[in-house]
């Protein structure tokens, strides 16, 4: 019973953090934020379906989402001319089941292999179809796209789909679905068998299975959720060109779910949050933010691997042991320079790339002529540097010391245990 | 009664000819070791047999039924099992989610993707009960990548025999074990394997001597007896071609 309710208590935490968060932060910009995000959630934790799950490291996964969001407008536009008579809510369906016909054909070939013949396969079809997307102008509309209007189709008690806060709610419906299927598919025995072959595709073919077609199952899943999230888009943005299942596309989700951390369920959604939150509100304040992203992921693939997700994972034994208070001041210690180093950082990128000329930064004139503002920022910014690599011993003893699993009491307590498993 | 049938199996890797026409009967029941020195293609003959090599020329029959170059899922599912030499099991998963892995197949489970792992119970306890077999039910959650060499042995042995295949090929089970961790493994192969059909390489004589009802001596991809150990031990060519080599080294 306890065990049970610890397994919902996430699920519903996210059930309310959905429904709740539009009541927080309701101006118009944040609720089209919300639905940014919860497209970029389903088609990133899709993504992870194939490289985190199953191994596959795919260059053209907006294929997917693309073609599921175009047949999903033309499933608009079908629904506006009344050719077809359905509630736009199942727009979604449609998307799905498009991505899902698109990664039956392409996956049956393409899932051969792992690696970098997946790899470089996925990059060609990707290339492909986004060549083909500005060909064939009568479905993909061109450079200019294809639109649609969502608010035809028989109304959902009355809503008729004006607003984007009742698309919010219809995509977060959505999202915890699909979230909640792509969740149960990973208890599987064909999710559980893509781990296996990812960890050992060898292996898995001496104990019964096809490797090819373990691949091939999660790589038609994660094309169906990939196509859902397409519909997701389709319908909030009631548009979609050819961008949107182009290299670049599909780059940002390879982005979203790496810094999230691939490793962890949850590590996709952190990482479709995180960088919906960068491209909408950075890009307000600064042109280069697509620089500042850039950093960040070499940044998460040199020191944290396993992403955010990863990150907070790692507090798990301290935390367990309740020696994660230990952690909180040396961690100030060292955040404090590391965060004045950063900003120190970003403020010399961004003047050497202001227009006026000049900065104002806590009252201070900043000015990209003088050579008196370089040399104060290169000085304070060695400064901020020395100051984090002179506190970093400290954080990494703190570290080892709330890691370390070696006072009696535990050892004893875990020694009792083993034998306790061992005579039973 | 043959289990396993070879008839004029060669294996070539170009000019190279690594197997040379080998013939060889596994009776059903029997405990068999393949032993020759270093490179003489016991490995190789036995990536042949389990479907990871084509044959270049020959048959293999398993259980009447022609296997040779059907690739290894298939001739797992007609109930071969095999071990590696080099441990081969699925690194990140946790013990118990290997060994549950290993069960899946044989349990009917495929590729279903409508059934909840969890909800299975008999599944489970089974993979637990085989955990319990080979002596890893303590390490159940750690993820089998960081168990120690000898527990990384038992899990190599235990997710071949899991499935409950007629037939289990094991490749060197105990190669670079201490000496009581072998006693312990060979305890342990002994108990997993009893009423089934087991092939096994291996270069400790002792435990050759010890487990073997029958021997085929493998020199150079040539068969050059097969017979029981004490005819074996007494057989000419053998101790010029092998055993001899040994108890020089030795």
């Amino acid at each position: 019973m306890k065990s049970l309710s610890m397994k919902l208590l996430p699920w519903a935490g996210y059930l309310i953090a959905m429904l709740g968060l539009p009541l927080i932060f309701n101006s118009v910009l944040a609720i089209s934020i919300l639905n940014q995000m919860a497209i970029a959630i389903v088609f990133a934790l899709s993504y992870n379906m194939l490289l985190g799950q199953g191994g596959m490291l795919s260059f053209g996964h907006a294929v997917y989402f693309g073609l599921g969001g175009f047949l999903a407008v033309h499933a608009l536009i079908m629904i506006e001319f009344e050719t077809v008579y359905f509630s736009i809510i199942y727009i979604p369906l449609v998307g799905g089941v498009f991505g899902l016909l698109a990664a039956l054909f392409i996956g049956s070939f393409s899932t051969r292999k792992a690696g970098t013949v997946f790899a470089m396969i996925s990059l060609g079809v990707g290339e492909l179809i986004a060549a083909s997307s500005l060909i064939f102008v009568s479905f993909f509309g061109g450079e200019a796209g294809v639109s649609g209007d969502r608010t035809y189709g028989p109304p959902l008690f009355g809503i008729e789909f004006f607003q984007n806060i009742e698309i919010y709610y219809l995509a977060a419906a959505w999202v915890f679905i699909a979230t909640l299927f792509m969740y149960l598919f990973t208890q599987t025995p064909a999710g559980r068998m893509a781990n296996a072959v990812r960890d050992n595709p060898e292996r898995a073919e001496f104990i019964g299975y096809s490797a090819r077609w373990v691949r091939f199952i999660s790589f038609a899943a994660a094309g169906f959720f990939a196509g859902v999230a397409g519909g997701l888009f389709a319908l909030n943005y009631e548009f979609i060109t050819e961008e949107n299942l182009n290299a670049a596309t599909s780059g940002r989700v390879l982005l979203m779910a790496y810094i999230g951390g691939l490793g962890y369920f949850i590590g996709p959604i952190i990482g479709a949050v995180v960088l919906t939150l960068m491209n909408s509100l950075l890009s307000n304040y600064s042109e280069l933010w697509m620089l500042y992203l850039g950093i960040l992921f070499v940044l998460t693939v040199m020191f944290l691997p396993r992403g955010f997700a990863g990150f907070i994972m790692m507090h798990q034994v301290a935390w367990a042991q309740g020696k994660l208070k230990h952690l909180l001041l040396p961690y100030l210690v060292t955040g404090i320079p590391a965060l004045l180093f950063t900003s120190l950082c970003i403020i010399m990128i961004e003047l050497s790339h202001h227009e006026e000329g000049a900065m104002h930064v806590l009252g201070i004139t900043l000015e990209q002529s003088s050579s008196l503002s370089w040399i104060l920022l290169a000085f304070a910014t060695a400064a901020a540097f020395y100051a984090t690599r002179r506190t970093l011993p400290q954080l990494r003893s703190a570290w080892d010391t709330a890691n370390h699993i070696g006072d009696p009491a535990s050892t004893k307590e875990e020694d009792t245990t083993a034998k306790g498993a061992k005579q039973s | 009664m043959s289990i396993l049938s070879l008839q004029g199996v060669c294996k070539n890797f170009g000019a190279t000819k690594i197997i040379r026409n080998v013939d060889l009967d596994i009776i059903e029941g029997e405990k068999h070791a393949i032993i020759g020195p270093n490179g003489a293609g016991k490995s190789t003959l036995f990536h042949l047999i389990s479907g990871r090599y084509q044959v270049s020329a020959g048959t293999i029959r398993f259980k009447g039924e022609d296997i040779h170059n059907r690739p290894p899922y298939e001739i797992n599912r007609l109930g071969l099992a095999r071990s590696f030499q080099v441990t081969n099991i699925f690194p990140r998963l946790n013990v118990f989610e290997n060994m549950r892995c290993a069960l899946l197949w044989s349990r009917g489970y495929g590729y279903s993707f409508w059934q909840l792992l969890g909800r299975q119970h008999s599944l489970n306890e089974e993979a637990m009960h085989m955990l319990e077999q080979i002596g890893l039910l303590d390490r159940a959650k750690i993820p089998a990548g960081e168990l120690a060499y000898a527990q990384q042995r038992a899990l190599e042995l235990g997710i071949a025999v899991a499935g409950g295949a007629d037939l289990i090929m094991l490749d060197e089970p105990v190669a670079g074990m201490s000496h009581s961790e072998a006693e312990n493994a060979v305890e342990l192969i002994r108990r997993i394997t009893e009423g089934k059909t087991l092939i096994m390489v291996e270069h400790d004589m002792n435990i050759v001597f010890d487990v073997a009802d029958r021997i085929t001596v493998l020199v150079y991809g040539e068969v050059i007896a097969t017979d029981t150990p004490e005819k074996i031990r007494a057989n000419r060519n053998v101790q010029e071609a092998y055993l001899g080599e040994v108890a020089e080294s030795a």
